[in-house]
């Protein structure tokens, strides 16, 4: 087999499907550098017009909450319902709403 | 065990959270615990199905260069392209479980990961195109759209992804079929000749009958698999008859009949040992698809070695 054992590195992708939207992590690729990293993705995750702009970013430069994390991490969202519309009563009535 | 519900260890813990996910039909991601059998099961099927996308564009790239006309190379162009996306696809999720790129290259060409058994079926004519569209893109969809439902998430969206595109890859096989149909006597003749060769095989891309697959139940269990491979080939027979009749060609099976008590169709049983011989490396084209994939990989290698020699020499450009 060949000597080329050393692997490019990973990138994670994301795509604007339309104007209005956010990126979205669409799935991964290996490339050599940035370049290539945007060009393969355009080749695998747009072939049919799915997005408008193509976000790469080497997978080792994300930071990601662990599961682990879970509690402390989103914990605070929860004791704040004030946050979510439904939290306030207003009487059916009154339009627009 | 022997530990009271209180007292038990982290893994127990864990174990106990994966199953209630799993019981809640929620999706595993990939930084969550999982058990090794859960992993090891995922890795062998994504990575088997990843492979079977890559080695399935040989018997269709065997035409490309004599499609009868621009149009149908075109069409064979991007629906074998998309193969090697769908591929990508697969590895990229495969990965997310722990594995590398390489080492799933290396395991297919070194022979130790499988690929599906279809694919070592050669493509005698340019019928071969459609049919391959029309019966085995069709199974695959059949197998594919309640893998879109997969306990594992990435998994999940790659087939969503990959469903989304092989409805095309079925219309243009059955729009070539139903062109040549519309031909000369000898073109008619060739459709069916093609049909006869591939429907069998077709059958077989669900896998042995449930009684004979193992690892079916845990499968199921883990909502990793949701439907059972008789259940899946049954459900393509059902569809595909009624499209085989529209397109005025015969199925090569005696014992193909509705059956009106079962509200399905009864049929023939698959030549098994057939398949057994195919998977153990035995079919027509085995020799060819894997000597095939091992030449690509290994004719690109300057490519790949060109391109990281580019990277790093502008990387070290652009730090001066
Ligand atoms: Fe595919
Ligand atoms: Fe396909």
């Amino acid at each position: 087999m060949s000597g080329d054992r050393r692997e490019w590195p990973l990138y994670e992708v994301f795509v604007r499907g339309k104007r209005g939207l956010n990126h979205v992590h669409v799935g991964s690729l290996h490339a050599p550098d940035d370049a290539m990293a945007l060009r393969h993705a355009r080749d695998v995750y747009t072939r049919r017009n799915e997005g408008v702009s193509i976000w790469v970013v080497r997978a080792d430069a994300i930071t990601a909450s662990s599961p682990d994390e879970k509690d402390p991490l989103f914990a605070p969202n929860g004791d704040k319902v004030y946050r979510h519309p439904t939290f306030y009563e207003i009487p059916g009535d009154v339009p627009h709403m | 065990m022997t530990t009271t519900p209180t007292e038990r260890d982290p893994e127990e813990r864990l174990r106990a959270g994966f199953d209630a996910t799993i019981a809640r039909h929620d999706r595993i991601e990939p930084r969550d615990w999982m058990p090794d059998a859960y992993r090891r099961t995922l890795v062998r099927q994504i990575a088997q199905h990843a492979h079977s996308e890559i080695i399935g564009m040989q018997p269709e790239g065997n035409w490309i260069g004599r499609a009868p006309s621009l149009r149908r190379k075109a069409i064979l162009l991007a629906k074998v392209q998309d193969e090697a996306g769908h591929g990508l696809y697969l590895y990229s999720a495969c990965e997310t479980l722990g594995v590398s790129r390489a080492e799933l290259t290396d395991l297919l060409l070194a022979g130790r990961q499988k690929y599906s058994s279809i694919f070592n079926y050669p493509t005698l004519s340019y019928a071969d195109v459609g049919t391959i569209g029309w019966l085995v893109d069709g199974a695959a969809i059949c197998n594919q759209v309640p893998l879109c439902r997969t306990s594992y998430g990435p998994y999940g969206r790659a087939m969503i992804r990959i469903c989304k595109e092989e409805s095309f890859h079925q219309r243009q096989g059955y729009e070539l079929l139903m062109t040549m149909m519309r031909g000369t006597d000898a073109q008619r003749a060739m459709v069916q000749e093609s049909v006869d060769r591939f429907w069998w095989p077709s059958l077989m891309m669900f896998g042995p009958p449930d009684a004979q697959s193992p690892n079916s139940a845990r499968s199921m269990a883990w909502g990793v698999k949701r439907n059972s491979n008789d259940e899946l080939r049954q459900k393509f027979v059902d569809m595909t008859v009624p499209q085989a009749e529209a397109l005025g060609v015969t199925l090569p099976d005696p014992d193909l009949r509705w059956n009106e008590e079962r509200g399905h169709h009864d049929f023939g049983e698959p030549d098994w040992e057939e398949l057994a011989a195919v998977i153990a490396g035995n079919g027509p084209c085995n020799a060819q698809r894997l000597a095939h994939r091992r030449a690509a990989h290994e004719d690109g290698a300057w490519v790949r070695e060109a391109a990281t020699a580019f990277a790093e020499r502008s990387a070290g450009a652009g730090a001066r």
